[in-house]
C-alpha cells in the first residue's frame, strides 16, 4: 500500500469508499443497535415491570419492602430501570436531533437530556436497593 | 458562507405538509408516547424514592397516587407504555423486514391501537380490583 505524506496510516487511494471506525456519525450505528438492544430487553422486562406494579397495588410501605426483598424481584426491577434509561437516552437524543435546530440550544438539550437520565436512573437505583435491604 | 449553507440544508420532518394517515399518526403517537413516558419516569423515581425515604414521604406519594388527578395520571401513562410496547412490536416487526406492504401495515396499525387500549382497559381493572 502506498503511504502519503499525512501519515502512515493514512491510505492515499479509497477514502470515499472506506469508512474507518465509526465513520462521519462517529456513534450512529452503535446508537441504532442500542435502541434495538434496549428494545427488545423492554419487551419481556416492561412486563415484568407491570407485574411488580400490579402486586405493589394496596400495600403499606412495610409490604413494600417484603416485595423488594425478593431477589427476583429487586433484579428485573434494576433491569427494567437500566434497559429503560439507556432507552429513553436515547430516543430523547433523536427527537432533540430531529426538532432543534439550533446548535446552541441542541447541546445544552443533549446535556439536559443525558444529566436527566443518569440522574433519575441513579435515584431508582438505589431505592430499589434500599427497598430491598442491601 | 457557512450560515447560508446551514439555512439551505434540508431539515426533517415536514410533518405540516403531508394529509394525515394511520400509520403516521401512530408513528407521531410512538413518539409522543415516548416522550411522555420519559417524563413519567418521574412518577416512578417519586414513589420509589419517597418508599426508601420513609413512612411520610410514602404516605404523600401514596395519596397523590390515590388522588382523581394521581390516577388520571397512571391511566395515561398506562396507555402511553402499552401505546409504546406494542408499537415497539410493530418496529420490531419491521426491522426484521416483514409486514411493509399496503394491507399488512394497516392492520399493524390497527392492531398497536386495539391491543393497547384493551390492555390499558385489563391492567387497571385489574388494579382497581387488587385495591
Amino acid at each position: 500500500m502506498a503511504h502519503g505524506i499525512i501519515g502512515d496510516n493514512v491510505p492515499v487511494r479509497g477514502t470515499t469508499r472506506r469508512v474507518r471506525y465509526l465513520g462521519a456519525a462517529k456513534s450512529g450505528t452503535r446508537d441504532v443497535w442500542l435502541m434495538r438492544l434496549t428494545s427488545v430487553a423492554l419487551l419481556l422486562l416492561a412486563i415484568a415491570f407491570i407485574w411488580i406494579v400490579l402486586t405493589l397495588i394496596g400495600k403499606d410501605l412495610a409490604g413494600v419492602r417484603a416485595v423488594f426483598s425478593h431477589p427476583p424481584v429487586a433484579i428485573l426491577m434494576l433491569l427494567f430501570i437500566l434497559a429503560s434509561i439507556v432507552h429513553m437516552k436515547l430516543g430523547m437524543q433523536a427527537i432533540i436531533d430531529d426538532y432543534v435546530h439550533s446548535m446552541h440550544l441542541k447541546e445544552w438539550a443533549l446535556i439536559a437530556n443525558i444529566f436527566f437520565c443518569i440522574g433519575t436512573g441513579v435515584a431508582a437505583v438505589f431505592a430499589v436497593l434500599k427497598l430491598g435491604g442491601l | 458562507m457557512n450560515e447560508i449553507i446551514e439555512k439551505r440544508r434540508p431539515l426533517s420532518p415536514h410533518l405540516s405538509i403531508y394529509r394525515p394517515m394511520l400509520t403516521m399518526v401512530m408513528s407521531i403517537a410512538h413518539r409522543m408516547t415516548g416522550g411522555a413516558l420519559y417524563v413519567g419516569t418521574l412518577l416512578l423515581v417519586w414513589y420509589l424514592v419517597a418508599a426508601a425515604s420513609g413512612e411520610g414521604a410514602f404516605a404523600a406519594v401514596s395519596w397523590f397516587m390515590g388522588s382523581i388527578l394521581g390516577q388520571l395520571i397512571l391511566l395515561g401513562f398506562t396507555f402511553a407504555l402499552l401505546h409504546h410496547f406494542f408499537g415497539g412490536v410493530r418496529h420490531f416487526i419491521w426491522d426484521m423486514g416483514y409486514g411493509f406492504g399496503h394491507p399488512m401495515r394497516e392492520w399493524l396499525a390497527w392492531g398497536t391501537l386495539i391491543c393497547s387500549a384493551t390492555f390499558t382497559v385489563v391492567i387497571f381493572a385489574a388494579a382497581h380490583f387488587l385495591k
